[in-house]
């Protein structure tokens, strides 16, 4: 018998299995242990942080006292929860500015792990919270064009950039737009450097280089949050040989769990200071540990989902929603939106677990992803009439639908008579927000 | 399996190298013999360095722990939980019943996760004239770049008149990263202006390829994450406007792939997919640390190959997938 063998019941539905029981066993303990494990795999933690943090928080589950108001599985959960947050780092953290301006920010990182956006939602972001006047150096002179993007996003925010084309040595860029931010008074200058590898020892020694020339009170690492096991190397090699004081997370606006951040807090002790969340150059903000915490245990608190929920579901669409369900109209059409919508927030069995009254219907249902994107494959194939009408689909739209979806005539038959189902139960519910989709995927069974 | 250029594309025409273009030709013959004794050598070294490692991997599994130290090697290599189960569980029960054992174990399990990675069409079609290959993917995969080295491989190897088409019109400075990249592939490229519509970009440069008669076109486009539900409906557009174009057009979707990227690669490859269709992965950064395994994972649950891997930032550093080699080197 190996570690990975029950995959599929995850972590969330060992949890809600303990709540109830009388007292918390060793075995009881164990098994949360192991779906903890995979959670944080399935999360891109490393497997090196994954055992040191599943020993930890195994000590504490064993030691514990089964006290108050909590039962033994609230209990784990909570223990887990703690551990996490506090291992994420306690509060935000801020840059070190230097008393004697200008304060010098190196920003450093793998190729494409979004550096020169970065230089300049940082620049806007010290421009806006610390009425900072900034200048962004372009020490990239690797990457073709990226000096012509540094000076198209840093004109974008009104930020200064100093750039000499891509012929000098880039720590002699650095050295000379130090220089000028000095002589202009600026308070704040942010160097953009190449992407480059943790193993590329020429590039690395650049690197150092530029440090040891222009002494920043602030090394940044730039890490992509979709990062997977080798983020600790990533961390590790650049620690060495520049020592970073903190890390920006990046594209955390997609649906990754993030657990590289915590490899790299792990390993490195190294808080992260900011997350950048989408493309816009507005959209930056401090980095807030106990969030991510959740986010990578994929069990977040009901509240913040139910915030996210609130987000992410357009409250004219909700209501129009509503008045769909009431009067009978909800489409194929409408359930391939909820449906997207609802998947945009993550891994469905995290999700749906956790929001009040679904949570409860899922008890015991399996929600397989795979299944959805059939459901989404039958769905989208078939023509707007069609998903208005599902009563149409006879015959040869069938056969058309299965094969355009690449699933069988059955398959789509099913659908079909479920979706029908559905919106007789959602008619008895009459004006409950959401499709009932525990219900939908239990009748799949 | 591919392992040469040639045997990557599907031409239409005899099998061998096709010479490279007159005006190239000269400086091309070294670089090219540099090419090909840098990559022999490296293989060897794989090669060498890997039966004395995988040996000593799996000479164990006779218990427990030595199972558990496979399944950690893969995960390790990112290949993720589902996927590692499933081929761990397959060899041991493998072992079990056949009684395989040392070496032959290990040879059964590079076969394992090669027949996995490798899928059932890892082939390029680049019969149709002009043959349209379309490049997607997330923000910082190596689209651009990719772009600039096949055109080159295209040109240089195969002999292949190529039109490069800069489609990514919103990332600052993307269009003159491309038009460096071309410049050095000695490509012509199509470009739009910042902010312009790239499904127009795109229909450009189909149309100039047909007045030029060129044999390839790379479409290049922006990154995207996808969960942005607006920006995949605008890539998806960008397919349709080709394929209204060109009938059977895109020939190949690529979607880039960095190795260092975790389990949400899947999620990646599956909704890129469902917007535009792909049929390969160019599994990108391959020359770091990462090993990326998430491309065993995306061809077993999705059954899309790895067909190209990036391995590094030059010129030559894009060679076709060999699933051999990437199963041997999982396990390193
Ligand atoms: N080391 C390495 N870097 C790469 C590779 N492919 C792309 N890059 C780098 O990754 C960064 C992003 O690549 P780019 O082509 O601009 O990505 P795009 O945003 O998808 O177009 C650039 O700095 C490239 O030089 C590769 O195979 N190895
Ligand atoms: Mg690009």
């Amino acid at each position: 018998m190996s570690v990975f063998d029950s995959l599929a019941d995850k972590l969330q539905g060992t949890l809600s299995e303990l709540r109830g029981h009388g007292t918390l066993t060793e075995d009881d303990v164990n098994r949360a242990m192991r779906e903890i494990r995979l959670s944080l795999l399935e999360a891109d933690v490393n497997l090196r942080v994954v055992k040191q943090f599943t020993a930890t928080v195994r000590e504490r589950c064993l030691g514990a006292q089964v006290v108050g108001q909590l039962n033994p599985g609230q209990q784990v959960v909570k223990i887990v929860s703690d551990e996490l947050t506090s291992l994420m780092g306690g509060a935000a953290r801020d840059l070190s500015f230097s008393p004697r301006p200008p304060t010098v920010v190196l920003l450093a990182g793998l190729q494409g792990s979004g550096k020169t956006t970065v230089a300049a939602k940082l620049a806007r972001h010290l421009h806006t919270e610390h009425r900072s006047s900034v200048a962004l150096a372009a020490c990239d002179l690797q990457r073709p064009a990226a000096v012509e993007q540094l000076v198209t996003v840093g004109g974008q925010v009104d930020a200064a950039v100093y750039e000499q084309g891509t012929g000098a040595a880039p720590a002699d860029v650095a050295r000379w737009a130090l220089e000028r931010a000095v002589s202009e008074g600026k308070d704040v200058l942010i160097v953009d450097t190449s992407g480059r590898l943790h193993v590329d020892r020429e590039l690395m020694e650049e690197l150092a280089e530029i440090r040891r020339t222009i002494k920043p009170h602030d090394v940044l690492l730039v890490l992509d949050a979709m990062t997977g096991q080798d983020a600790i190397n990533v961390a590790e090699q650049f620690g060495e040989t520049v020592r970073f004081d903190g890390v920006i997370l990046t594209k955390l606006d997609g649906d990754a769990r993030g657990g590289a951040a915590l490899s790299v807090k792990a390993v490195t002790g190294t808080p992260i200071v900011f997350a950048s969340t989408g493309e816009r150059l507005e959209q930056f903000e401090r980095f807030h540990p106990d969030r991510m915490a959740q986010r990578i245990l994929g069990m977040g608190d009901v509240m913040s989902l139910i915030e996210k929920a609130e987000r992410q579901f357009d409250e004219r669409e909700a209501e129009e929603l509503e008045h769909k369900l009431r009067r009978n109209e909800f489409t194929l059409e409408d359930f391939l939106s909820q449906l997207r919508q609802i998947r945009r927030m993550g891994p469905l069995t995290s999700v749906l677990g956790m929001l009040p009254g679904i949570g409860a219907q899922l008890k015991g249902a399996k929600v397989d992803e795979r299944e959805l994107d059939r459901i989404q494959a039958i769905i989208l194939s078939m023509t707007p009439e069609e998903r208005r009408r599902p009563e149409l689909i006879k015959g040869s739209r069938r056969l058309r639908i299965a094969r355009g979806s690449g699933t069988s005539v059955q398959a789509v038959n099913q659908l079909v008579k479920q979706f029908d189902q559905m919106r007789k139960l959602l008619r008895q519910l009459g004006s409950g927000r959401m499709p009932d989709l525990g219900a939908l995927m239990r009748q799949g069974r | 399996m591919p392992r040469d250029w040639s045997e990557l594309f599907v031409t239409g025409e005899p099998a061998a190298d096709a010479p490279a273009p007159a005006s190239a030709a000269a400086d091309a013959e070294p670089q090219r013999r540099r090419f090909l004794g840098r990559l022999r050598e490296s293989l060897s070294r794989t090669r060498e360095a890997l039966s004395g490692e995988l040996a000593a991997t799996l000479a164990v599994p006779e218990d427990e722990a030595g199972w558990e130290r496979l399944e950690e090697a893969l995960v390790m290599a990112d290949v993720g939980a589902r996927t590692t189960a499933e081929v761990v569980g397959r060899l041991e029960a493998e072992a079990q019943g056949g009684g395989l054992e040392g070496r032959a174990l290990t040879e059964r399990l590079a076969e394992l996760l090669a027949e996995i990675a490798r899928g059932d069409d890892d082939l390029i079609d680049i019969t149709a004239r002009p043959a349209v290959i379309l490049l997607v993917g997330v923000n910082g995969t190596g689209k651009t770049t990719t772009a600039g080295k096949l055109a080159y491989q295209l040109r240089h190897r195969l002999g292949k008149s190529v039109l490069l088409a800069a489609a990514d019109t919103f990332r600052a400075a993307a269009t003159e990263q491309l038009e460096a990249w071309a410049q050095r592939a000695q490509c012509p490229v199509v470009t739009g202006t910042p902010g312009s519509d790239p499904g127009a970009v795109a229909f450009d440069a189909l149309a100039q390829a047909r007045t030029r008669g060129c044999d390839v076109v790379l479409i290049d486009t922006a990154g995207r994450l996808h969960t942005q539900d607006a920006l995949m409906d605008e890539l998806a557009k960008v397919r349709r406007v080709i394929a209204k174009q060109a009938p059977g057009a895109p020939h190949e979707t690529l979607l880039t792939v960095d190795a260092t990227t975790g389990q949400n690669g899947l999620r990646q490859a599956a909704l890129f997919a469902e917007a535009v269709g792909v049929g390969g992965i160019v599994l990108t950064k391959l020359d770091g640390t990462a090993r990326g395994g998430i491309a065993l994972a995306i061809a077993r649950e999705l059954g899309i190959p790895v067909k190209l891997i990036g391995v590094g930032e030059g010129l030559e550093d894009l060679r076709p997938f060999d699933a051999d080699d990437f199963a041997r080197a999982l396990l390193e």
